[in-house]
């Protein structure tokens, strides 16, 4: 796979869908594309995170360690990218992530993150739009939850 | 030292002085007579005197006794005719010429060699001072000042050593010669040419004694600007931290300035005397050819003498102006000499027996630590130690305690025998440390400072270094060479080890073979945790194959396991092998046409655009083009993804193949390409774009520029590029080849012969395991760790972190086996855990053996024997620690304190 075809799949992520090509371009090209064998962990819960990871083939699962054992919640695949919420603060990984089939990804270092968000601004106003919206789902579930609760 | 230079020379030259000497007056007749001869030939030869007519005779070397009256004959000479007399006389006095150019060369060579002995001793006995200075007076110089004044301000000395007696005698002779030769022609004309010199000797030394304080001024600055020059090094963080480089530059610019205005009043100085001592050379002239002539004329002087008179006064300035240099360099090198000696005469300097090398270490300390009353006063008058006394045996496990102004550091250096107490003694088993020699303080005791030195070479060098006392066995100087060498450094004063010899002592170690000090050296660099570390630089090191077969052929056996272990994980895929027949995309292109390690720089990745053989052979492929599209490719996609990006921005430097300066140039460039083709290229611009794909891996870089017909044609061009080197410029490559040792690259990549498979998680964790595990099985892990110990260690340890400098120092001062060990704060950079494990180790390794050592934190004294609490330069408390662990005491306070 090529960078082009690279940078269309970032396109198509909507954190970056109005960013320029070529500015994709250059993430995709300072990014080093990482390959995962199925069963390969990509981020690990409690671990530091230090960067981002653009599913670009392959499948993921997302499993999260609760008091009652292992429960996987949800899974990705094209396209998704694990760990964004990492690199914009310091949390620890909230979940694992396993490679369910042979996933290539796209590493974004928290590093290379921050260098392009100062350098393109427009980056930055896409991200506050996407985490907006995020927000914006959250509530909305938060209030169907507090309606649908009996009193 | 002897404060004249003069008494200096002379004790230790006199006999080779001497010889020069005679050798010098035995000159002189000859030199005569070749002022002699001119006469006799115009007068005789060509003028024909003493001849009656044709077919008369003259006597050819009559020798008559000089001042005999009569005159007595003892030798009547060949009686020849005019014209064979002449050309006798001719031949007489090329003769001379030979015999007078021989007796220069012998005197001028013996009196270099004579000056580079002596500069050579000087040389010696000045560093050996600097050997044994006490260390207060050490911290106190200027080590590059040092160092300019051993090699710089001393080498005019060697110059002079040689002229120091021999010239005066000798051009004093030549100038008297001549004088008395021109008083005997003409007592007038010699007059005048007495006054004249006279004159000289009296004016130009008065006229040149401001310039000899120039030169001590000089010679002070300079001293001074290389001091300073060395600081703006050591410095060289505050100079950058603290924005300072412009007063820097003020004060470099202030310095050069004096030195500029020194350096000038001495040339128009110097220039001055130069111009009023030829005129006055050539005044005498003017006075002969004037007085002269008219003597001539008037009949009082035959012309033949007024002729040599002129040829011999030639001969006159010359001597009397050397003569003047001579005295004026005396004086110069007198000044330097007092400004070197003054600062290697230290108020103390250490006894030369303190660390004489037929000293030896003596029996094993047994017994007692004794202190009593002792105190230190440092070079700010601080008492910095105050009486202290307190006594512990041998064999203990002593901690000092104390917080950072305790002085317990300075007990360190006292016990070490480093520093000598004000006042107070301190006696190990009995003997006074004040009178022990160094052979046996520094083999029977090890000590480690907080800032341990390490020397510009390997690892091992290093380790062993603290077994380098005296060399091995007897100098038998077997070799015609090796005594010549001893023979001319007896003569020089310089002592004659060998630092070719074996210099280790391998007994200190604990083994009895040199084969064996390895695996001591390993031992002691696992105690320290730092055997792995040197197993790390063993596998980036190379080696020569032919020197150690067995590692190559061990590292090829490692090769094919590592490929078999790898295919058993299901992990071949992680690394991509170097295939003759096959493209590595993972490897960039100059990897993969060159399939090898260039060893000259003509066959880096960077210099390949321009390497006429690599050239001819894309030609040859047919690959020229491709590679010139690809080098657009780059070049198009760099120019439109770093666009927008500032100049100086660090994605330049980690990404790009195009420098940001270049940046606009090739925007250009690919706009021309894209308007009209690479046809109307000039060559340089072909150049710059064949020069981007070389480093390009595709793997890596992903730009789909290597499809696999472009990948055969590669494969193809490495066929052709490796047989014309062979024919062209062999070993200017060494090939990787799959059943072959590659000498120039390191042993990790000729374990692993191929690239690390790009972006596969956790490849190069799975593959560095895989790595060490065959290594291991093979056996080989020591002989790596072998490689590892030649690493070189850098300017003062520069290129090991200060963690591992401790340890090193630690493992250094371990290997030969002390009865005590001293570590003063020698573990303070490390973390917590770090210190915790390496005290445990250490205190474990010297059981039963002494081991002193002063803690950063009270808390780590658990396990020693004796506990030492300082403060203020006094003990406040000792004892074990059960003793000292209750409430309220000092101990106690200051492991609440941390």
């Amino acid at each position: 796979m090529s960078l082009d075809q690279e940078v269309d799949i970032l396109r198509k992520i909507p954190l970056f869908a109005d960013v320029d090509p070529p500015k994709l371009k250059l993430m995709a090209f300072a990014s080093e594309r990482l390959t995962f064998k199925p069963g390969e962990a990509v981020v690990r819960q409690g671990d530091p995170g230090d960067a981002a990871y653009v599913i670009i083939a392959g499948t993921a699962e997302v499993v999260v360690q609760t008091p009652s054992g292992p429960l996987t919640v949800a899974s990705m695949q094209c396209n998704d990218i694990v760990g964004d919420i990492a690199i914009l603060i310091d949390v620890p990984r909230t979940a694992t992530v396993t490679a369910t089939s042979e996933l290539v990804t796209l590493k974004l270092t928290k590093e290379l993150f921050y260098q392009l968000v100062t350098d393109f601004p427009e980056i930055a106003i896409q991200i506050m739009r996407v985490l907006a919206t995020r927000l914006e789902n959250t509530t909305a579930q938060l209030r169907e939850a507090l309606a649908s609760r009996p009193n | 030292m002897e404060p004249k230079l003069f008494k200096y020379v002379w004790r230790y030259s006199k006999k080779e002085q001497i010889n020069i000497l005679i050798i010098v007056l035995l000159s002189f007749p000859f030199y005569y007579m070749s002022l002699e001869l001119p006469k006799k030939i115009v007068n005789q030869g060509i003028q024909g005197e003493g001849f009656s007519g044709e077919g008369s005779t003259s006597p050819f070397l009559q020798l008559d006794a000089p001042f005999a009256d009569p005159p007595v004959t003892w030798f009547g000479g060949f009686e020849l005719e005019q014209a064979s007399l002449l050309i006798a006389l001719s031949l007489s006095f090329l003769g001379l010429v030979f015999v007078n150019g021989g007796f220069k060369f012998w005197i001028n060579t013996s009196k270099g060699r004579l000056g580079e002995r002596m500069l050579r001793r000087l040389r010696y006995e000045l560093t050996d001072r600097v050997l044994r200075f006490p260390l207060p007076q050490l911290r106190r110089m200027k080590q590059a000042e040092v160092a300019t004044m051993i090699k710089d301000e001393v080498e005019p000395l060697g110059g002079f050593i040689g002229d120091a007696f021999v010239t005066p005698v000798f051009l004093g002779g030549q100038a008297i010669t001549a004088m008395a030769f021109i008083m005997v022609q003409s007592f007038w004309l010699g007059l005048v040419a007495a006054t004249i010199v006279l004159v000289q000797a009296f004016l130009i030394p008065r006229l040149r004694r401001r310039i000899l304080i120039l030169g001590k001024e000089r010679q002070l600055t300079a001293r001074q600007l290389a001091g300073r020059i060395a600081e703006l090094i050591d410095g060289a963080v505050e100079v950058h931290a603290h924005d300072t480089s412009n007063y820097e530059r003020a004060d470099i610019t202030s310095r050069l300035a004096r030195i500029f205005k020194i350096r000038y009043e001495i040339f128009q100085r110097k220039f001055f005397v130069k111009f009023l001592n030829n005129f006055l050379a050539q005044l005498t002239p003017f006075l002969f050819y004037a007085v002269g002539g008219l003597l001539a004329i008037r009949g009082d002087l035959d012309i033949g003498a007024l002729v040599a008179v002129i040829a011999a006064y030639k001969d006159l300035p010359g001597p009397i102006k050397e003569l003047i240099d001579w005295d004026q360099q005396r004086a110069d090198v007198q000044i330097k000499y007092d400004q070197v000696i003054e600062q290697f005469q230290p108020a103390e300097i250490l006894p030369a027996s303190v660390q004489d090398v037929e000293n030896d270490a003596g029996a094993p300390f047994e017994g007692e630590i004794v202190i009593s009353g002792v105190s230190l006063v440092d070079d700010a008058d601080t008492r910095v130690v105050d009486n202290v006394s307190f006594t512990a045996a041998v064999t203990d496990h002593v901690a000092i305690v104390g917080d950072s102004a305790s002085g317990k550091e300075h007990m360190g250096q006292l016990l070490a025998g480093l520093a000598r107490p004000t006042a107070g003694d301190i006696a190990i088993g009995g003997r006074g440390m004040e009178s022990l020699p160094q052979a046996v303080t520094g083999r029977r005791l090890s000590y480690v400072g907080p800032d341990a030195y390490f020397f510009p070479q390997s690892v091992r060098a290093n380790l062993l270094y603290g077994l380098k006392h005296r060399p091995n066995g007897a100098d038998d100087q077997a070799d015609a060479q090796r005594a010549a060498d001893v023979a001319e450094a007896r003569r020089a004063g310089n002592p004659t080890f060998d630092i070719d010899a074996d210099w280790i002592d391998y007994a200190a170690a604990g083994v009895e073979r040199r084969e064996d000090i390895n695996r001591r050296l390993i031992e002691v660099l696992r105690l320290v945790e730092m055997e792995e570390r040197v197993y790390r630089f063993g596998l980036t090191g190379t080696i020569d194959p032919e020197e150690h077969p067995d590692v190559a052929e061990g590292v090829l056996k490692a090769r094919a396991a590592l490929a078999d272990r790898l295919a058993a994980a299901d992990a071949s895929d992680l690394v991509l092998r170097f295939d003759p027949e096959a493209y590595n995309p993972n490897a960039t292109l100059a990897e993969n046409v060159l399939f090898g390690t260039p060893t000259k720089e003509a066959y880096a990745a960077a210099a390949l655009a321009q390497n006429p053989l690599l050239l001819k052979v894309l030609a040859d492929t047919g690959l020229t083009d491709a590679v010139l599209e690809m080098g657009v490719s780059i070049a198009k996609t760099m120019v439109e993804i770093f666009a927008d990006l500032p100049p100086g921005h660090p994605f330049f430097e980690q990404f790009s193949f195009i420098e940001a300066d270049d940046l606009p140039d090739f925007r250009m460039l690919v706009g021309r390409v894209e308007k009209s083709g690479t046809k109307d290229l000039v060559s340089e611009d072909r150049e710059r774009l064949m020069a981007l794909p070389f480093n390009y891996s595709e793997a890596r870089h992903r730009l789909g520029l290597i499809d696999e017909a472009a990948a055969a044609k590669v494969v193809e061009a490495r066929k052709r590029f490796a047989a014309r080197l062979a024919e062209d410029d062999p070993g200017a490559v060494e090939a990787y080849r799959p059943e072959a040792y590659n000498a120039a690259a390191s042993l990790q990549d000729n374990v692993l012969f191929g690239r690390l498979a790009h972006g596969r998680a956790q490849a190069e964790e799975t593959v560095g395991a895989a790595v060490t595990d065959v290594l291991d099985e093979l056996g080989l892990r020591e002989k790596v760790v072998d490689v590892g110990l030649g690493y070189n260690v850098g300017i003062g340890g520069k290129r090991l972190s200060a963690t591992q400098r401790q340890k090193l120092a630690i493992a250094r001062a371990l290997l030969k086996q002390p009865d005590i060990l001293i570590l003063n704060e020698a573990a303070a950079v490390m973390d917590n855990a770090t210190q915790e494990r390496l005290m445990k180790a250490v205190l474990d390794a010297r059981r039963g053996k002494g081991l002193v050592w002063t803690l950063p934190r009270a808390r780590a004294a658990e396990r020693f024997d004796r506990i030492v609490v300082m403060s203020a330069g006094r003990i406040v408390e000792q004892g074990s620690y059960t003793e000292l662990n209750r409430p309220e005491t000092a101990f106690s306070e200051l492991v609440a304190a941390g």
